[in-house]
């Protein structure tokens, strides 16, 4: 926590709720995330702690308190979502690499679509007669610098191969690094991880955690729902145990697995260390 | 026996009709107006479904979704609950006349069965999408992208691809059900066999001809959607 108080906060999440009809998944849970942090979410299943990593990019929306993200509320419906969705990465535990496409228009999709409607845009309000828009572009050279930064990318985890094979041809371990890129081509500020390595067997689970390791070093925030007990303790600075919908506890690695102070704690980890 | 002595007599009253009375001729402009309905039909089926489908599958939290929401279950409701003949008549009788555009037969029907059509692939069209692991979606809206450019981009080309083999299907009966434009005036191949038959009362070898036409017509269009299956197949073959 020394550390991190003197950097500023990425994501600063007031009281933030949610329930499904009657049943309350997140009570008001209060925490800043500070740049460059790596925080691991850990609790027993049900307690939320899914949810929670969903609410921070509005995959679900809240039902109620405040997810201050580069200045604006994003808890607050009337938002434009997709704007800030573009610098929050998410990782899911199924992948969710797009089946139709081939590996490298996966990576290039978000990127081209997006920043080629945003020139249509700005040329609409040029052509409308508003004199401060700059078009510095063009659709071509949007899909150059796609390509580039998504083989790049591929080149990085070693995958520059498969750039044009489906990803039903892929590996379990090689869909998820794809599914990690694809969300830093969109140069987030933070990388949610949705138990990124739940669904892998358990001889890819390296590669994936690797990937995430160096993401890690390279000053990356990250926000990692985990059932790798092992891994959280070495990459996490600071650990949230969710349960019942609430931050029970949290502290640093060691605090939180040697000296946990929480009855809920205590008993979580007698089960799964 | 009866049937099979008089058939050589009756298929060369037949094939007199058909290539030295012109009745040939006859045939083609009807095959014409079939193929026309059926494919424009489709294509406006296929826009219009697509639209309905979509609106159906946004989540129902603003008032103006559930609106068009509420528009696109009328329009099913309607279109599913009459007959294509019904329909045709009120169309060209009633609809269009309202009103006061004066169409060609022709363009009605197109129209109609446009519409009719896009009531049942909205149906087919929603299956497809909810078929497509929603996974998908929330894929593409944590990269940024809106609803409607994922739905475009991603959920929509797969859902089609699961539902491509219904569709062509849904082609089939549009083929079919047009022997009944015949009801508004329009001449379709059913309206030309039996004008030829008209033209001796000979009904039986005209009527036999047309049968085999429509079924030849369906196996082509069986053959094509099986290939296009396996173009579409690509994504999911393991070895590419």
């Amino acid at each position: 926590m020394t550390v991190s108080t003197t950097k500023t906060p990425v994501l600063e999440i007031k009281d933030l709720r949610k329930n499904f009809g009657k049943l309350e998944v997140l009570r008001g849970i209060t925490e800043n995330v500070y740049e460059g942090e790596k925080i691991a979410v850990i609790g027993p299943s049900g307690g939320g702690k899914s949810t929670f990593l969903r609410c921070l990019n509005c995959m679900e929306d809240p039902n109620g308190g405040s997810i201050i993200f580069e200045g604006e509320d994003i808890a607050d419906m009337h938002v434009d979502i997709n704007r800030h969705r573009e610098h929050i990465g998410m990782v899911f535990q199924s992948f969710n690499l797009f089946n139709n496409k081939t590996v490298l228009e996966n990576i290039m999709l978000a990127p081209v679509t997006i920043r080629t409607k945003r020139l249509r845009k700005a040329k609409l309000q040029k052509f409308f007669g508003k004199k401060d828009v700059v078009i510095d572009t063009t659709p071509e050279q949007i899909k150059k610098e796609a390509e580039e930064t998504a083989m790049r990318l591929l080149r990085r985890i070693g995958l520059e191969e498969k750039a044009n094979v489906y990803p039903s041809t892929l590996s379990g371990g090689q869909k998820q690094r794809i599914a990690i890129i694809r969300a830093l081509a969109m140069n987030p500020k933070v990388m949610l991880f949705d138990e990124p390595t739940s669904a892998l067997d358990p001889e890819m689970v390296g590669e994936v955690l690797d990937l995430i390791r160096q993401l890690g070093n390279e000053g990356m925030t990250m926000i990692i729902v985990t059932h790798e007990m092992g891994f959280a303790r070495e990459i996490a600075d600071r650990i949230f145990f969710i349960s019942d919908g609430i931050i029970s506890e949290q502290g640093t690695p060691e605090e939180f697995f040697e000296h946990p102070k929480n009855p809920r704690t205590v008993e979580f980890l007698s089960k799964v260390l | 026996m009866n049937f099979f002595t008089t058939l050589p007599r009756k298929w060369a009253v037949f094939y007199n009709t058909f290539v030295n009375q012109n009745g040939y001729k006859e045939v083609l402009g009807g095959l014409r107006n079939t193929v026309i309905i059926a494919v424009l039909g489709l294509l406006i089926g296929i826009v219009i479904g697509t639209i309905i489908a979509a609106v159906k599958v946004i989540p129902p939290y603003k008032r103006v979704t559930r609106f068009f929401q509420r528009i696109g279950d009328i329009y099913v409701a309607f279109f599913r609950g009459t007959p294509i003949v019904v329909q045709l008549l009120l169309g060209y009788y009633v609809l269009f006349p309202a009103i006061g555009v004066n169409l060609p037969v022709l363009n009605v029907c197109v129209i109609i069965f446009g519409l009719n059509s896009g009531a049942y692939i909205s149906e087919i069209m929603r299956g497809g999408i909810n078929s497509v692991d929603p996974g998908q979606m929330e894929a593409g809206r944590a990269l940024g992208l809106s609803f409607f450019s994922t739905m475009m981009l991603i959920v929509i080309p797969q859902a089609v691809k699961n539902i491509l083999p219904t569709l062509g299907n849904e082609f089939i009966t549009l083929i079919k059900e047009t022997s009944v434009v015949g009801f508004v005036g329009a001449t379709d191949i059913c309206v030309a066999f039996r004008y030829i038959g008209t033209n001796n009362y000979e009904f039986m070898v005209p009527y036999l001809v047309m049968a085999l036409i429509y079924i030849v017509m369906v196996l082509i269009i069986s053959l094509g959607v099986r290939l296009m299956e396996r173009r579409l197949g690509r994504s999911d073959r393991v070895h590419n």
